[in-house]
């Protein structure tokens, strides 16, 4: 009887917070729809293995360079490959690298960060320099770069997207550190006798952190396109492996043979995640900005 | 043996443009159960007399000369460990704006836990959580609340809280910065009379900063009236009250408001206090004082013992009465 009655508990935990998301209006739509299609993209993706009509990496299933069909809904590319099964699981690479990079992000430009801004002084003058010197930097310049130094992969490229967006990590974080830390609940901790690491981590870092999710869903967003322009130019991976960059760049070749089919269907995939991100990015940061409520 | 012994106490701020004596050679002692008033205009030293005893003076200060002694311990030698040990546990600070002085993403219980449980390695936290919950009922807050966050209570619900954070390990000496001045004037009577209150059952000393001579006149039984960072008159609250020595005491007490004598006229103080980069030569107080002659602006008064355990900065340490023939 006990179990009957947890199941509807735990169906709310799941769904209150979209009923809530929904209350805070258009910014809560806009992270719902983000959420909606970002979610639906990952979710292909995982199972698209499993639904692939034909295999995405098998050349001539087809006619080569065939027009959307009902055999072939999305068509095929130069090599006779089905295009629809490409998309399903073509997503895969860009995610990792995309899921990486934050991570790499978070692990590396949070906690200096939050460290430099803290202690302040010299230590934050000559971190901040360097981290500035990254940022001057044209992003992608420098993305190409290190991935042309590194070589091709999955973690290649997620070191190199990193490289590019931990400044905005380190920057967003050090300005919120430096209001925080002058505010007197710090102080007041101070005089309770805590000690640095505690004030850093219970009382400046939970501050910060509704700051740091909007920086990562944009970021998510620029590391995509970031990923698939890595791809278009041949730094990405190799191409035996399905990938929405990877079949961008061989569509631009026969662009000029009227296959508008080949470029469109992982173009479209690209800006809908990209798409995904930047409104959960967008919506959440006017849902965290205080200011921006009631 | 006093609680707290401050001994020729000095703290700068070394600023670009140059070196503020903030607090100069401020001497006192504090028995327990005490309570101290620290009276003056805003920069006079007040909060970062009050700081320098928990050794939190902010950047750039520095406490560049005295003695601090807590239970006869010098703080100023101890290492960051100790005297971390003692903020809180031996002398806790309550601060002047309650409404950010509580982290914004803690629950209030998480705040009497943390606090409890850093300083008591051994008590457990649903231990810490029921003394948390007592407290709240002694500040006159329901228990039930305790799982609600700050910006739910009004302003002059988190300064009990803040003064319910102070008292929660049962400290020696709680310094109360400013506690009202944040707060509207019904507020503020509740909240003293509640650290009175506390100050009694837990039998702490306190230290009350406040501009507000009236205030502290009322709840205080020794009082310290600092002007530019240095205490010009240190008496009983009785003795300050009735012969105040001087002008500048003087002028404070002629500013406040008395409702039994219609036709007072309130006087305030003339000019504004100096700027401490340049301090004037001689007395600090002399531009703006109406007694001020030629030796004032040249020579430095020494604080002068006048009896009855009241000292004052002044060449004339006269009575008011005496004066105003």
């Amino acid at each position: 009887m006990s179990k009957s009655e947890a199941k509807p508990k735990i169906l709310a935990s799941i769904f209150m917070p979209l009923i809530s998301l929904k209350r805070r209006g258009p910014s809560g739509w806009m992270v719902i729809f983000g959420l909606i299609i970002v979610l639906g993209l990952v979710i292909m993706t995982l199972i698209g293995p499993w639904i692939t009509p034909y295999d995405p990496s098998k050349s001539l299933v087809g006619p080569i360079r065939e027009p959307p069909t009902l055999q072939h809904p999305f068509g095929t590319n130069h090599l006779g490959q089905d295009i629809l099964s490409r998309i399903l699981v073509g997503g895969s690479i860009m995610l990792q690298v995309a899921a990486l990079s934050v991570l790499i992000c978070l692990l590396i430009g949070v906690p200096v960060g939050l460290f430099s801004s803290y202690v302040g002084g010299a230590f934050d003058r000559i971190v901040s320099l360097i981290i500035d010197a990254v940022y001057a930097f044209p992003g992608l310049v420098i993305a190409i770069a290190i991935a042309a130094m590194l070589g091709p992969g999955v973690i290649n490229m997620s070191l190199s997207i990193a490289v590019v967006y931990i400044p905005s990590y380190f920057r967003i974080v050090r300005s919120h550190v430096l209001s925080i830390k002058e505010l007197t609940y710090v102080e007041a901790a101070r005089a309770i006798g805590a000690k640095w690491y505690t004030i850093l981590t219970r009382y400046i870092f939970p501050n910060v952190i509704s700051s740091i999710v909007v920086v990562v869903t944009i970021n998510f967003a620029d590391a995509i396109l970031t990923a698939a322009g890595l791809t278009f130019i041949g730094l990405g991976v190799t191409y035996d492996i399905p990938d929405w960059g990877w079949d961008l760049t061989n569509g631009r070749n026969y662009l000029a043979t009227g296959a508008w089919w080949m470029i469109t269907f992982p173009g479209i995939m690209i800006v809908l995640l990209a798409l995904g991100f930047t409104l959960m990015g967008e919506g959440l940061s006017e849902m965290l900005n205080p200011k921006l409520q009631r | 043996m006093p609680l707290l012994e401050v001994n020729s106490l000095v703290v700068e701020y070394r600023t670009s443009r140059g070196k503020i004596t903030a607090v100069e050679d401020v001497s006192f002692s504090l028995e327990k159960g005490e309570t101290l008033g620290l009276a003056g205009e805003s920069g006079s030293g007040k909060s970062t007399l009050g700081l320098s005893i928990m050794r939190l003076v902010p950047y750039p200060g520095t406490i560049a000369g005295g003695q601090i002694k807590i239970d006869g311990v010098d703080i100023l030698k101890l290492r960051e460990q100790e005297m971390r040990a003692i903020r809180g546990r031996k002398v806790a600070y309550v601060f002047q704006d309650p409404m950010t002085s509580l982290n914004p993403v803690k629950r209030i219980g998480d705040h009497f836990v943390e606090f409890i449980c850093t300083h008591e390695p051994t008590v457990k936290k649903g231990q810490a959580f029921n003394r948390a919950k007592d407290i709240l009922k002694n500040l006159g807050i329901s228990p039930e609340r305790i799982g609600d966050y700050p910006h739910q209570f009004s302003g002059g619900m988190r300064q009990r809280i803040m003064i319910g954070l102070a008292i929660a390990l049962n400290p020696d000496l709680v310094i109360a910065d400013e506690p009202t001045t944040a707060l509207d004037v019904i507020v503020q009577a509740k909240i003293l009379d509640l650290l009175e209150t506390l100050r009694r059952i837990y039998g702490m000393a306190l230290i009350l900063i406040s501009h507000d001579l009236s205030i502290i006149l009322e709840r205080c039984k020794k009082i310290i009236v600092l002007y530019a960072g240095q205490m010009v008159e240190y008496a009983n609250s009785e003795e300050l009250h009735e012969n105040p020595m001087h002008p500048y005491t003087q002028g404070l007490l002629r500013s406040i408001p008395n409702i039994e004598l219609s036709d007072q006229q309130l006087s305030a103080i003339p000019g504004s206090p100096p700027n401490m980069l340049n301090p004037p030569p001689g007395c600090r107080f002399w531009p703006r004082c109406q007694f001020a002659e030629k030796k004032c602006s040249s020579e430095a008064p020494p604080l002068v013992d006048v009896g009855n355990q009241h000292f004052v900065r002044c060449f004339f340490h006269v009575s008011e009465g005496t004066n105003n023939e």
